[in-house]
């Protein structure tokens, strides 16, 4: 009746409560503002407008600092000392023996031949590991990115289901698949069920780096894929439809097309990918275990197993094996570096 | 009126800030093989209900990651709990804080504890960094329902490892059992069958020793069983550089002959239930003894803690004649008091395999060869265990021989005691 009698005071009313909220955001904005401005004044006259961005920058200065830069110098001193002393004012510095240690070998291609001989299997592990998951990834994502970038029905559906996997804890990852591939996993009843005999997949040296790459692949490829679709859908349509005017096939199209362009994509995911398959620990520490035997034992494992997992911790080998992955990541995050810029000026 | 209740809440408010300053508390980091974690927090009840100014947690951790690996780290960084349960009995000592000055009554702990803590202290040492919470011996359990379903008779008197793996292999075979055999994967258990072949371990002057006839043929037969099919390859092939167990495999009836040790009993009292009939039978013998090692848990108070009064009463109360009888009586463990093994544990089971296997482990205690008790005493005991575990896998998989094993394993401990400082 009310409303009836007086409809644009009704519609004020609601008007009024609709922007109430917003109100109070920027109420609360405005105070928080006042507060902030309150401490950064004075601040801002002491150092002066010029220096303000260091005041800015220092919170996270000083995460990086304390959390990343000095457990690196921390990590870069324990490698030249020595004993099983954990504090290192009581380590006593022993030089370069535990780099020369490390690679005291007879013969690098047979690690038995050397004296820290589970280091170089890991390293023989990751000669295998890293390109047969890099092709893996790299290949999969693209061709899955790819189907994704066509239209379909249920395309959002289908992109969120490639992306799940990522969402995953590596240790739930890990622990899924050992589920399903231990001897009296789903994997070996469905086998049993066609008539098969139980495979022990866990078990195999082969096999068991078989699935360290099948897992780590099914569980990274979707975010690869995604950097990837982005590639692709940032490539002009008109392109292919002149190269279709040109009679062009899907290969050809595919090759003088797509793959030009999405070559500095493709580039940045392939380093991104090589540097994460080069530190990779904790997805295969809850699936194999670094087994059987040292079949899937990598770099960071060795380091883990050396200076945590015995009785007397060489914690000096182990930062000296960090030393020497630190290395190899440094190189192969300036090769990503130098990917990315190139990626940005095309 | 405003004003009083001001100060009223003021003086609570400081009351209460107070009884929190004056409130000691205790952590322990404990892990569990059956139910020795519940027997322990309803003691841990009991001594907060009589000792309302000190509390306790037990913070259960599991025991390959918790108490082997971190619990030392912890410790290392002067940021370990009050009291630790640990197994490393003589790795850790230099972490253990001596009870000595704060014990009512010292020598009731070197009576009743006296040869157990040998194993936490130095030699020529007196401290008293804890007790016991059991001894455990190492050995054999069968699934006797296999057998019956098998026709076979279960073997009698000494009966030796090749023996018991022919007649394994012949019930697995017969029941469609999928393995005759297993061993957690653990030096420790290699090490008693290793003795009962000859192992030595040390050399004349003490040093540490490994290759020599004994250690081989044990190390064969493990290799050899593993490769072949009458050991279950998931435990010592499906895991590398920990401890892995087979018990569970053992409780689902899939394997007819476990070696581990006393510290089951409990567990597979309350999860085997009547599924089957299961016995501990004697230690398998070799050419020089039948023998499996000694062993145990105890719990330690921790040199770092802030609280060693609280920390002592905590441990006079749960050493009290009753506490520990009713600790060993529930959990089903050998007890680690003498006077209580004098004395007789009335195990609170109604359970008839656990009390069989209970007295089977009993048995075993003074048949333990001398060099089983020796090197359960090394202080770098699990240096040898571990570097025996992980070289004897790479064997099972073909990484290396066993010359070449044998060889890894006396450089493993060689190099890591050098690293630790040790000449022996």
């Amino acid at each position: 009746m009310r409303a009836e009698s007086d409809p644009g005071g009704a519609r004020r009313a609601l008007s009024v409560a609709r922007r109430a909220p917003g109100r109070a955001v920027q109420g609360l904005f405005n105070v928080l503002m006042n507060a902030l401005d309150f401490v950064m004044a004075p601040i801002q006259r002491a150092i002066g407008v010029k220096r303000m961005p260091w005041v800015f920058l220092l919170p996270n200065l000083a995460i990086f600092g304390i959390f990343v830069l000095f457990p690196m110098l921390l990590n870069f001193y324990y490698a030249f000392t020595g004993g099983t002393n954990l504090f290192p004012q009581n380590r006593p510095f022993v030089g370069t023996s535990n780099f020369q240690r490390i690679f005291n070998c007879g013969n690098f291609l047979q690690p038995s031949t050397c004296q820290e001989d589970t280091f170089w299997r890991a390293v023989h592990n990751a000669f295998i590991f890293v390109p047969a998951q890099l092709i893996a990834l790299v290949l999969f994502a693209l061709i899955t990115a790819m189907v994704l970038n066509r239209t379909f029905r249920f395309r959002g559906f289908f992109r969120s289901v490639f992306f799940y996997p990522v969402l995953l804890s590596p240790v739930v990852v890990a622990l899924i698949w050992k589920w399903i591939l231990q001897r009296e996993g789903l994997l070996n009843a469905f086998i049993q069920m066609l008539g098969g005999h139980k495979v022990l997949f866990l078990l195999n040296a082969h096999w068991a780096m078989f699935w360290v790459v099948f897992t780590t692949t099914w569980a990274t490829m979707g975010f690869y894929t995604l950097i990837l679709l982005a590639g692709l859908q940032s490539i002009p349509a008109e392109l292919y439809e002149a190269g279709a005017i040109d009679g062009a096939g899907a290969w050809q199209s595919f090759r003088y097309v797509t793959l030009p362009l999405l070559m500095p994509t493709l580039l940045v995911v392939l380093v991104l990918a090589l540097i994460r398959a080069v530190q990779l620990f904790d997805e295969v520490f809850a699936f194999t275990g670094g087994g059987p035997g040292t079949a899937t034992t990598f770099i960071v494992q060795y380091i883990y197993n050396t200076a945590f997992a015995t009785q007397i911790r060489r914690f000096g080998l182990a930062a000296a094996a960090s030393v020497l992955l630190g290395v190899v990541l440094l190189m192969l995050t300036l090769v990503q570096l130098w990917a990315g810029r190139r990626s940005d000026a095309t | 009126m405003i004003r009083r209740m001001r100060m009223f809440l003021l003086i609570a408010v400081m009351m209460g800030g107070m009884t929190a300053l004056a409130q000691t508390h205790l952590r322990i980091a404990w892990y569990n093989d059956g139910n020795e974690g519940q027997v322990m927090q309803d003691l841990l009840n009991k001594f907060e209900a009589q000792n309302p100014d000190i509390t306790v947690t037990l913070d259960t951790v599991s025991y390959a990651q918790g108490i082997q690996q971190s619990l030392p780290l912890q410790l290392a960084s002067g940021q370990g709990p009050d009291l630790a349960r640990v197994t490393d009995l003589g790795g850790l000592e230099k972490y253990y804080l001596d009870l000595t000055p704060y014990l009512k009554d010292p020598s009731y702990w070197e009576t009743n504890f006296g040869p157990f803590l040998d194993w936490m202290r130095p030699a020529g040492s007196k401290a008293i960094p804890g007790y016991m919470t059991q001894l455990t011996v190492t050995g054999p359990f069968v699934n006797k329902t296999l057998f019956d379903q098998a026709g076979i008779p279960l073997p009698q008197g000494d009966t030796t490892w090749e023996q018991w793996a022919d007649v394994s292999r012949k019930v697995a075979k017969a029941t469609g059992t999928p393995f005759a055999m297993a061993m957690d994967r653990s030096g420790h258990r290699f090490a008693g069958p290793a003795v009962s072949m000859g192992a030595k371990f040390f050399d004349a002057q003490g040093k540490p020793k490994i290759d020599d006839p004994g250690f081989r043929k044990m190390a064969q037969l493990l290799v050899q069983w593993n490769k072949d099919g009458t050991m279950d390859p998931s435990i010592w092939i499906g895991t590398s550089g920990q401890y892995a167990a087979g018990n569970q495999d053992f409780i689902n009836g899939q394997i007819v002959f476990y070696m581990s040790g006393s510290w089951q009993i409990s567990q597979f009292a309350s999860k085997i239930g009547n599924a089957f009939d299961w016995v501990a039978v004697p230690n398998p013998c070799g050419p020089a003894a039948c023998t499996g090692m000694p062993g145990g848990a105890a719990l330690v108070a921790l040199k770092e803690t802030k609280h060693p009064e609280a920390v002592a009463k905590l441990m006079e109360f749960l050493t009290q004649p009753d506490n520990l009888a009713e600790f060993y009586a529930r959990t089903l463990f050998i007890p680690g008091s003498l006077s209580l093994a004098k004395q007789g544990i009335d195990f609170q089971t109604d359970n008839q395999f656990a009390k069989a296997a209970l007295q089977t482990f009993s048995s075993q205690v003074p048949k333990l060869a001398p060099l089983a008790y020796k090197l359960q005493a090394y202080k770098y005991n699990t240096t040898y265990f571990n570097a025996i575990r992980d070289r004897l896998t790479q064997v099972m998989v073909g990484e290396l021989t066993m010359d070449q094993a044998v060889q890894r394993i006396q450089q493993d401990i060689d190099e890591q005691l050098k690293a630790a400082g040790s000449s022996n």
